[in-house]
């Protein structure tokens, strides 16, 4: 009723396809709401979940969150669960990594991923390989969260994208999530989840509104990690991508269907461990690819797909696959250029077609 | 009471057989039985501690005779086994990279004779002689070294990765100065949980500049962890003395705000005293840092001769003058509880415990392809990962929780 009230007879109509109104016609309390309310949810029902949940890191506390992330949660759950730090993240990314040792589950905040390269050592090779080391006898229940990438005028040591340095690495996994949806399911799962999980924002989303349902809400809906998903069906091309580029696919996707393209939009959500099967899956259906991502081409995370795809279908490709990346520039601040160094929507949308020889 | 004073009194003792000193319980032989009585207490006076922003304990250290057997015996097997894996490089049955540490001996052994296996440990990659230290045996150290199933971590982590999760020991760490915050994080852990245990953090003089460490301390100090800093001090950080690396070598002071102790690392029962008084301080103040002034007889590593960087002289005359073993042997002694020709029948018999252990390392297997992939994740998801072409199988993950870590890291 109320789809049909906001998008009256000819909308419903074209929104029949979409996944929208079949979650809007499934949750009769249908809502909206932003990333960062939805990780703020989630961030909030596991500390109330579990008492070994702590969140650490700069400004999560009486900052109410550099990006309010955290806002309220010191309020509700004191100083010994959230946790303001100094400006060290070599030293609390460690107390982190020694804390999961220790059997607690520590949700370390970077303001952004750029100043985790401070603290890479403990992620990788205390958390992420010590279980490995160990046989099994010491765990890191640990979580890594913060913006990662571009944001918008910040420049070149605030831009980067580690979506491929995190994800290169065994015993890690990664989680990269779009919409709300995936903000409360990814992120209730990685605290879930015994292992270290990289979890890599987008800053730009954080204020994006998504709908959701009930079950999004509820208090145990978690999504499966390890497993992508498929965002839009389609049956003539292949869009991949990550986090906000998955937006970018689905506007690229709107444009193509008016010119009679039925694209198909796979969000890949779990970085790491990769799901190969659901990404080469749709490659087959629709035997061509555009891998898209805001980072770096040279060893990035699309070249990843890219190659995956050439391994494990290439009798079924009829256009070798395209991938659309960042320019192999530190970001730069002004504008104009700044615009330049990222892909845009029409950028998919030219790739798209000219991989479908259009 | 002056050490000579204390010895003429063993001797009186000894010769008179019923005049004892205040201090004295009794004097009895080797060879009698020690079961039925209480051990006997005697004090000792070891080097005087040097304290920064903080009031060193009484150098005057209470201990008895079966500890001072346990440690001496402790001790006396720490050096077996390091000779030992020496012998098992040689023989090309260890591999890869062997951090020895003869001579440190007496720092491991005073520590655990101070704590119990609830409080935390976590140490750099000389890390056998902690690892025994902690309640592991010297035959999971032999099959560790050579790769073999029977490891701490199942030949998976090899000399500089030797984990007792049991005992809190969290390794055996291989990156200079990374387990200084990881141990914080212990601590952080203890305090968290309000279980009145302390993480002990351990170091060497060349890992002390890293600026992690001061990170550490900050955090340390202001949310007043339980964690007692050690800097195992042997005076040389691979080959650099470190009045080279360091602008300041006292290393007990270089926590600023966080309190020190200057300690004889090659006395254990000066390291004794000082674990006891920091264990005590770090649960009632926040941290302390312990320097323990000790030496390796091995280089650095087993690919270092030692020699380049200091001299023979050097290194015999510490052994002459300080070595821990023969300091706790000249101990038992002159109080008349066992004669050198005991001893002596006593090392040959831990000798031949180490041999043995060595040999049934050896028959420990290499470890089964499944320890391949079974540790990368406690829940590997059903995951498929790539294997080195894609022409072979893919490497099938299992689904759920499993392995020894399950349990403790679900919800």
């Amino acid at each position: 009723m109320q789809a049909l009230l906001q998008f009256g007879r000819n909308g419903l109509r074209q929104q029949a396809q979409s996944k929208y109104l079949s979650q809007a016609l499934r949750g009769y309390a249908s809502k909206e709401l932003t990333v960062r309310d939805a990780l703020n949810s989630a961030l909030d029902e596991e500390l109330a979940r579990d008492d070994r949940v702590f969140i650490m890191g700069e400004e999560v506390g009486e900052y109410q969150g550099a990006y309010k992330i955290t806002r309220g949660l010191l309020q509700k759950y004191g100083a010994k669960r959230v946790r303001d730090t100094p400006i060290t993240e070599a030293g609390f990314t460690g107390i982190g990594a020694g804390a999961a040792f220790a059997g607690l589950r520590p949700i370390v905040e970077f303001m952004t991923f750029n100043f985790a390269m401070q603290a890479i050592d403990q992620i990788i090779n205390s958390s992420a390989k010590t279980l490995y080391m160990s046989a099994g006898t010491i765990s890191s229940p640990i979580v890594f969260r913060g913006p990662n990438g571009a944001a918008a005028g910040v420049a070149a040591q605030h831009s980067q994208c580690y979506a491929a340095w995190y994800s290169h690495v065994p015993g890690l996994k990664v989680l990269a999530p779009y919409d709300a949806e995936d903000c409360r399911g990814l992120l209730k799962a990685a605290i879930r989840d015994p292992d270290p999980v990289v979890f890599l924002e987008n800053e730009i989303l954080y204020g994006s509104a998504f709908p959701v349902d009930d079950t999004i809400l509820g208090k145990d809906f978690t999504l499966p990690i390890g497993k992508a998903k498929v965002q839009r069906e389609g049956k003539d091309i292949t869009l991949v991508g990550f986090g906000k580029m998955v937006g970018y696919n689905l506007e690229a996707a709107k444009e193509l269907e008016k010119e009679g393209v039925s694209a198909e939009v796979i969000n890949v959500r779990t970085l790491k461990p990769l799901d190969r099967e659901t990404i080469v899956n749709s490659v087959r259906k629709t035997h061509r690819v555009v891998c898209v991502e805001e980072g770096w081409p040279q060893s990035g995370f699309t070249a990843e797909i890219v190659a995956t795809v050439n391994e494990e279908c290439f009798d079924d490709l009829d256009a070798p696959p395209e991938r659309v990346t960042g320019a192999e520039v530190p970001m730069p601040y002004a504008a104009n250029l700044e615009a330049a160094a990222l892909p845009q929507v029409k950028d998919v949308i030219r790739v798209a077609k000219r991989c479908l020889g259009r | 009471m002056a050490l000579s004073t204390l010895k003429q009194a063993c001797q009186l003792s000894r010769l008179a057989g019923t005049l004892r000193p205040a201090i004295y319980l009794s004097a009895r032989g080797f060879a009698a039985e020690p079961a039925q009585e209480e051990s006997e207490t005697i004090t000792l006076e070891v080097n005087p501690f040097k304290g920064h922003k903080v009031e060193p304990p009484s150098n005057v250290v209470e201990t008895n005779k079966d500890e001072l057997f346990d440690m001496y015996k402790t001790m006396f097997l720490m050096r077996r086994m390091e000779l030992t894996a020496d012998q098992l490089y040689k023989q090309k049955l260890a591999r890869g990279f062997l951090h020895l540490a003869d001579g440190q001996e007496g720092v491991p052994v005073g520590m655990e004779a101070a704590l119990d296996f609830d409080d935390s440990m976590i140490q750099s990659y000389r890390d056998h002689c902690t690892y025994v230290g902690r309640g592991g045996t010297m035959k999971a150290v032999f099959a560790e070294l050579m790769g073999r199933v029977d490891g701490p971590a199942r030949g998976l982590g090899g000399s500089m990765h030797l984990y007792h999760r049991e005992h809190n020991f969290f390794g055996g760490v291989g990156i200079v100065g990374e387990q200084i915050p990881v141990g914080t994080g212990l601590g952080f852990a203890h305090q968290y949980r309000d279980d009145g245990h302390v993480a002990f953090t351990i170091y060497g003089d060349g890992a002390a500049n890293q600026g992690q460490i001061f990170e550490a301390f900050n955090m340390a100090a202001i949310w007043n962890l339980p964690v007692v800093y050690v800097v195992e001090n042997n005076h040389y950080g691979m080959g650099t003395a470190d009045s080279r690396a360091s602008k300041s070598p006292q290393y007990y002071t270089r926590g600023d705000y966080v309190p020190g102790l200057w300690v004889d690392g090659m006395d254990c029962l000066a390291v004794k005293q000082a674990c006891l008084f920091a264990k005590k301080h770090a649960l009632e103040n926040g941290p302390i840092l312990l320097e323990m002034d000790t030496y390796r007889y091995h280089g650095h590593s087993i690919s270092d001769p030692g020699s380049t960087y200091r001299t023979r002289d050097e290194v015999s005359g510490i052994r002459r003058a300080r070595d821990p073993i023969e300091h706790v042997k000249q101990i038992i002694i002159e109080h008349g509880w066992a004669d050198a020709n005991e001893l002596k029948r006593l090392e040959k018999e831990l000798k031949a415990q180490v041999n043995a252990d060595v040999e049934e390392a050896k028959k420990s297997p290499f470890p089964p392809e499944e320890d391949f992939y079974n540790n990368i994740y406690v829940d590997g998801l059903g995951a498929k990962l790539r294997p080195i072409e894609v022409g072979m199988d893919k490497i099938q993950l299992p689904k759920g929780p499993r392995g020894p870590s399950a349990d403790a890291s679900t919800h």
